[in-house]
């Protein structure tokens, strides 16, 4: 019989390999290409390469007039165009110092509210996918046609909005719509317990994303990491309550946080989940806001002609993927002389090689997921 | 802190390094001589009264007066207050000391300052181009851009 030598695997090193994911792959949501240094299955380093979608959106601005970019910032978070439309308002407004109507404000609440569910729903769907989960993408298309539909009563668009202007809204709420509303709140409640009964709970799933990706709360802030991906590490920010802008003070809502409940807190697993209960949240401030709108004319305070002051604001929002912040610099024209967005997404993709360190190859598609990148914002 | 406290403080600190102060703005802004600009981030970083823990933005600007600025927004999530900073570089030789040894995520934005407008960062770990191709030339967003016409043999439409 031959003799069967024993090799002691401890310190045999397998030759690194540079393995290419993208930029056209399912799981990179988007245009990304991922360059990454493989030690067998293990990971050693990635390297993002972003730029694909460029679509100078900060040179368009320069060069068109405040209303013209609203359409601009639609495209850039497709996925939330609602919540990029108001960021960018916001800012402008800030800088001619506008006062929009009571109604405008609720109105703005509530679409952004929506909008957020919306854009939550897909980041849970396709992270199912992701995993290898596909019905709970089907279960959030669902709800999310819903509120498609009542965008579309509101504005004709399903996706790209134009809906929120300089000083109001293009158009009032139509009829029906406080009705169709209500009617999806009060559903939308038993639809979260669908989600965490097909997807939150399920054995495979926790053991996909629990302990994987770790984003420690000190190294989320010195990357700036914003939104569900913060809270996720179990920082309680965000600036809804922490910097209140429009009239969110107005409103009771928890902030969620990540506390580890299924391993280390600041896992994929916790920032998956403080989205789940970020939707129950916006639900909440739907509802509130669908029973204290007041009547009113949306289309008051629009100007005439956008052309702020001279002058420069930095102005920052909660969008669902976290803080947009939009720097405007007006030398008093009716065009902006920079225009600069800080996209939460560049920022959460960023952070994306320190998250992969060490990780299973197969991870890094949960990892991607997690973080809850669009690369159209990414790459403006 | 106000901004104007936070303005005193760096002045008693930096001296005439500090260039100058606008308080009566929407975002009171600070002027800092190019080369401090890291050690006034890092000391605004870790001084106890000012914790200022994030940078919120960091932004490439082609001023009027011909400069070129890098524009800081910081903010202290520990005491909620904010502070902007600005550089102004020549155009023609535009460095700036890098802060990415003060917040990791100055890396992509430098990154991105470097591609769209062509500042420099010193010190910086990897300044390569972010949104446009490696080989591209010229920098978009500075007024005088120029497309180019040709790019590997593609026409560069206008």
């Amino acid at each position: 019989m031959a003799q069967v030598e024993i090799v002691d695997t401890a310190d045999v090193k397998t030759q690194e390999m540079v393995l290419n994911m993208g930029p056209q792959h399912p799981s990179t949501h988007g245009v990304l290409r991922l360059e990454i240094g493989t030690d067998g299955e293990i990971v050693r380093w990635v390297r993002p390469h972003i730029g694909y979608l460029h679509r100078c959106f900060e040179k368009h601005a320069e060069n068109l007039t405040y209303p013209q970019v609203i359409p601009f910032t639609d495209r850039m978070d497709y996925m939330a165009s609602m919540n990029n439309n108001l960021g960018y308002v916001l800012g402008v407004e800030r800088l001619m110092d506008i006062q929009v109507p009571e109604r405008v404000e609720y109105i703005r609440v509530i679409v952004c509210e929506l909008n957020r569910i919306a854009s939550h729903l897909i980041s849970f769907g396709t992270y199912g996918l992701d995993i290898g989960a596909f019905t709970p993408f089907l279960f959030a298309f669902r709800e999310r046609e819903r509120i498609f539909d009542m965008f579309e009563m509101t504005c004709g668009a399903r996706m790209l909005y134009n809906y929120i202007w300089v000083g109001g809204v293009s158009h009032d709420l139509p009829d029906g719509f406080i009705e169709a509303a209500t009617a999806f709140v009060d559903d939308f409640e038993k639809s979260i317990d669908e989600y965490n009964g097909i997807l939150s709970g399920n054995k495979i799933f926790i053991e996909r994303t629990a302990n994987v990706g770790i984003l420690p709360a000190d190294m989320a802030i010195n990357y700036n990491v914003t939104g569900p991906n913060l809270r996720g590490s179990g920082v309680k920010w965000d600036l809804r309550r922490d910097e209140p802008y429009s009239i969110y003070d107005r409103f009771e809502f928890d902030i969620p946080v990540g506390r580890g409940e299924m391993g280390t807190v600041g896992d994929c697993w916790d920032r998956y989940m403080v989205r789940i209960w970020e939707m129950e949240q916006s639900r909440r401030i739907v509802k509130q806001a669908l029973q204290q709108i007041p009547k009113g004319n949306v289309h008051a305070a629009i100007p005439k002609q956008v052309r702020p002051p001279k002058g420069e604001c930095y102005f920052r929002t909660e969008t669902p993927k976290g803080e947009l912040g939009v720097y405007v610099i007006s030398d008093g024209t009716t065009k902006a002389y920079r225009v600069k967005v800080k996209s939460p997404c560049f920022v959460a993709l960023s952070v994306l090689p320190e998250l992969c360190k060490g990780a299973m190859i197969a991870d890094v598609v949960a990892i991607i997921g997690s973080i809850d990148i669009v690369l159209g914002e990414v790459d403006r | 802190m106000t901004p104007s406290e936070i303005h005193q403080r760096l002045r008693e600190k930096f001296g005439d390094q500090i260039l100058g102060f606008e308080g009566e703005v929407v975002e009171p802004t600070i002027k800092v001589a190019a080369p401090a600009i890291a050690k006034v981030c890092l000391f605004l970083r870790d001084d106890p009264d000012l914790k200022m823990d994030s940078l919120m933005c960091l932004s490439g600007v082609d001023d009027p007066s011909g400069d070129l600025v890098v524009a800081y927004h910081v903010y202290s999530m520990a005491h909620r207050h904010r502070i902007a900073l600005k550089v102004f570089v020549p155009r023609e030789n535009p460095a700036v000391p890098t802060v990415e040894h003060v917040w990791k995520i100055a890396n992509w934005h430098e990154r991105e300052a470097y591609d769209m407008m062509g500042i420099v960062f010193e010190g910086h770990s990897d300044l390569r181009r972010i949104l446009c191709p490696d080989d591209w030339e010229g920098h978009p967003l500075r007024k005088d851009y120029k497309v180019q016409e040709y790019y590997r043999g593609m026409k560069v439409e206008v």
